[in-house]
């Protein structure tokens, strides 16, 4: 008896099976083809160097501020504004990369809103922020926030009898950061730090838009110099072990801290204590809280001005934005679908495979089918996309090849954010109707009609639009494979930031902004509405 | 009336991880027996196992003269209640009760009429176009019911129905149950915790304990201090 469920859950598994396997083996005829394999060199090692640096510097610059935003936030209990505070905390990782880095140049740029205050200031000109600096403001805007979030989280674990206690036994700010806070951040704190870690180690599109030359240039962005611009397939492989290699190290090394790089971004934010502190205290929080908002509102806002000031009429008109954009849209639909029915038979599959197992013991399908499914986050789409790449490079690297690795490759690294949102969905329906459906007699389409659709489609139409947004503001395989024949609007966007047409890729990335954020206001709109 | 067939689990094994149960049983035909026993002794695995949501790693399950070990749920002669979620929340009344005669809800005017009369036996009659959330717990519990009626299956199992009904509701339904009962003969068999509930309906107690049937008998023998030692101390200090 072969259930139709699982046999589409390992389809599922084996497609994403065949887009790793074949980036590995791509990679792996290129070592072997090439007589002399390059070595590893000082180059190579200053990348790597510089890759575990920022992502070291810009983990602390979020972590730390972030315990101090979570322990106001924590402190200050309900007020007007907060549940604001925490939505515009949950942007950041809404937005397009690309369009965060434009925000902020648009902002600290050589001609950025802040280039006059700070020439007055420090006396000079002020000269940019390109390399370092401009990839640790990016980074701390994406990955403070969400910091934040995670810890505010962990401080919501602590039980509200232990607030209690502690006010009643009259500690201070100092002894309830120490006794009561402390302990839940600390819990909390590996986890952070890790995915955020992780997040920088595998950024590409900030460091490829804000770093400066090879003075600030990470693995993935190297990999994708050396097969665009150096047409060095050999060292892009040599890069990409590299890439692999580092990115296992630093799974290992966070495993081994009880970190979860797969971790789940989409946390909700509730609970809320409501214990007065002192005077001096509260005004202290609310700096704390002021300043983080400024951070994580200053980009933003410059995105919006910057995007008004451009000639949107003349862009709107313009034939290759039209392009851009329907081939933006379209391959997010196509990804999107993809991502959704890649999520819906593995869901399908493990659940099947749960219900008939005898005993706790899960068997291997059924945890691939699990958590398995969700590392592949870990192989970085760049990696992915190289390795096609340099397979494919041979043949033909045809709109139509191009398009097809857009849209599967997104496809699979969206997966795992839609399996979050389809997964529970389909497991409570299940658990709740299986057996009154099979004692009815709803098979196939019956069932599917009468019981999963109505159940299931809100959660699909959350991870769809979800798995919509991610594609969309996506600028790692399109700048691999996008040519004047395959443009979307983020590689468009690189393309005028890279012919200094400022204005043109200020009002790319505003129209970029607004169709993503109105996919995610619809994946959260789907999410809310109860059946 | 014809009288419902009789449920024999013929030395039935189930095993979930570190528990294995065995059973070995037969449910006396258009009687009501009460199935007893603490928590996790079997209950509703045993249930499952007649009502084919699970599958017995050994032994046959023989409702009648028919062996149903191989059919899937839909097939068998069975319906059975569960304790909650008998219905689709999304689906009114008549389409929940309608659902027991067609899976895809293509109904004759004969269906219809069918549904309308068991909605009316079971007192859901105007409460039609309902959906489930705008039905009190006891009222959802009937409509339940009502489709065990168009189904017209001569084995009927329930888990713990009305456990989470208050006293008088719990009242009413069993009431209702001992009447659909004495009209149509099936056999039934139903989980229950409450000694008062196996008294007032029950003809028969069968008592599990640790995966096995330990008793099985008459209500009167059982509740007149004739049961087993394990089943005094689970009903506790009544007889």
């Amino acid at each position: 008896m072969r259930d139709p469920r699982i046999t589409a859950g390992a389809v599922a598994l084996g497609l994403i099976a065949l887009l790793v396997g074949g980036a590995f083996f791509g990679l792996a005829m290129e070592a072997v083809r090439n007589p002399q394999p390059v070595a590893v060199d000082a180059t190579m090692l200053r990348v790597v160097r510089f890759t575990l640096w920022q992502a070291a510097l810009s983990t602390v610059l979020s972590a730390v501020p972030a315990v101090l935003v979570a322990r106001a936030l924590s402190r200050c209990g309900s007020f007007p504004g907060r549940g604001l505070i925490l939505k515009m905390f949950a942007l950041p990782l809404a937005l397009p990369a690309i369009v965060a880095a434009l925000g902020v140049l648009a902002l600290l740029g050589r001609a950025g809103y802040l280039a006059g205050p700070l020439s007055a200031l420090s006396g000079e000109t002020w000269p940019g922020i390109y390399g370092l600096s401009g990839i640790l403001v990016a980074h701390v805007f994406f990955n403070m926030p969400l910091a934040t979030r995670f810890l505010l989280e962990a401080l919501d674990t602590v039980p509200a009898d232990q607030w209690r206690l502690a006010s009643q036994l009259g500690m201070g700010g100092a002894a309830t950061f120490r006794f009561v806070e402390w302990p839940a951040i600390r819990a909390g704190l590996p986890g952070v730090a890790g995915l955020v870690f992780m997040l920088c180690v595998t950024s590409f599109t900030v460091v490829l838009t804000l770093g400066g030359g090879p003075a600030a240039t990470t693995v993935e962005v190297a990999i994708y110099q050396a097969l665009r611009f150096d047409f060095d397939p050999a060292r892009a492989v040599a890069l990409t072990a590299l890439q692999l290699a580092l990115t296992a190290a630093v799974l290992l090394v966070l495993k081994r801290l009880g970190a979860d790089a797969a971790a789940d971004a989409a946390i909700s934010v509730t609970r809320r204590r409501t214990f007065g502190a002192g005077l001096g205290e509260t005004v202290l929080d609310t700096l704390v809280i002021a300043a983080a908002v400024v951070v994580v509102a200053a980009p933003i806002v410059s995105v919006i001005l910057s995007g008004l000031q451009a000639d949107l009429r003349r862009l709107v008109a313009d034939a290759a934005v039209h392009r851009a954009a329907l081939t933006s849209v379209g391959l997010a639909a196509v990804s999107g679908t993809l991502a959704v029915a890649l999520s819906l038979s593995l869901a399908a599959a493990r659940h099947a495979l749960a219900r008939r197992r005898k005993g706790p013991a899960s068997g291997l399908l059924e945890r691939a089918m699990d958590a398995g499914a969700g590392y592949v986050l870990v192989v970085p789409s760049i990696v992915i996309g190289a390795g096609w790449f340099v397979l494919l490079r041979q043949t033909a690297l045809s709109a139509p090849v191009a398009m097809t690795m857009v849209a599967t490759v997104n496809a699979a690294m969206a997966m795992p954010f839609a399996l979050r949102a389809i997964r529970p969905a389909y497991d409570a329906s299940s658990d709740r109707y299986g057996r009154l459906a099979a004692q009815l007699g709803l098979t196939g389409w019956n069932k599917f009609r009468l019981v999963d659709w109505p159940q299931m489609r809100r959660p699909l139409a959350t991870g769809l639009a979800f798995a919509m947004a991610l594609s969309l503001g996506d600028l790692g395989v399109i700048a691999l494979f996008g040519s004047d024949a395959v443009e979307t609007l983020p590689y468009l966007l690189l393309a005028r930031m890279g012919s200094y047409r400022t204005a043109d890729a200020a009002g790319i990335a505003l129209l970029l902004a607004a169709l993503t954020l109105a996919l995610m206001t619809l994946a959260d709109l789907a999410r809310k509405e109860a059946p | 009336m014809t009288a419902g067939p009789a449920v024999t689990m013929d030395k039935v094994t189930f095993g979930y991880g570190e528990v294995a149960f065995a059973f070995d049983i037969c449910f006396e035909p258009g009687a009501i027996t009460a199935l007893m026993g603490a928590s996790g002794s079997g209950k509703s695995t045993l249930l499952n196992l007649v009502a084919g949501f699970e599958s017995p790693g050994a032994g046959r399950v023989v409702i009648g003269d028919r062996d149903v070990t191989a059919l899937p749920p839909a097939r068998r002669p069975v319906s059975m209640i569960f304790q909650e979620n008998n219905l689709f929340a999304h689906l009114d009344v008549e389409k929940n009760v309608g659902l027991g005669r067609s899976p895809s809800l293509a109904l004759s005017a004969a269906d219809r009429a069918a549904v309308a009369q068991a909605l009316a036996r079971t007192g859901l009659d105007g409460k039609q176009k309902r959906l489930p959330r705008e039905l009190s717990g006891g009222e959802r519990q009937r409509v339940a019911l009502a489709r065990v009626l168009v189904r017209e299956r001569p084995v009927l199992l329930l888990d713990e129905p009305f456990a989470s009904l208050g006293p008088a509701l719990r009242a009413d339904m069993l009431a209702l149950l001992a009447d659909l009962q004495a009209e149509r003969g099936m056999t039934v068999v139903f989980v229950t915790h409450h000694p008062d509930d196996a008294r007032r309906l029950a003809s028969r107690i069968a008592f599990l304990d640790q995966g096995r049937v330990a008793a099985h008998g008459e209500a009167g023998t059982f509740f007149s201090g004739g049961g087993p030692e394990a089943f005094r101390r689970y009903v506790g200090t009544r007889p």
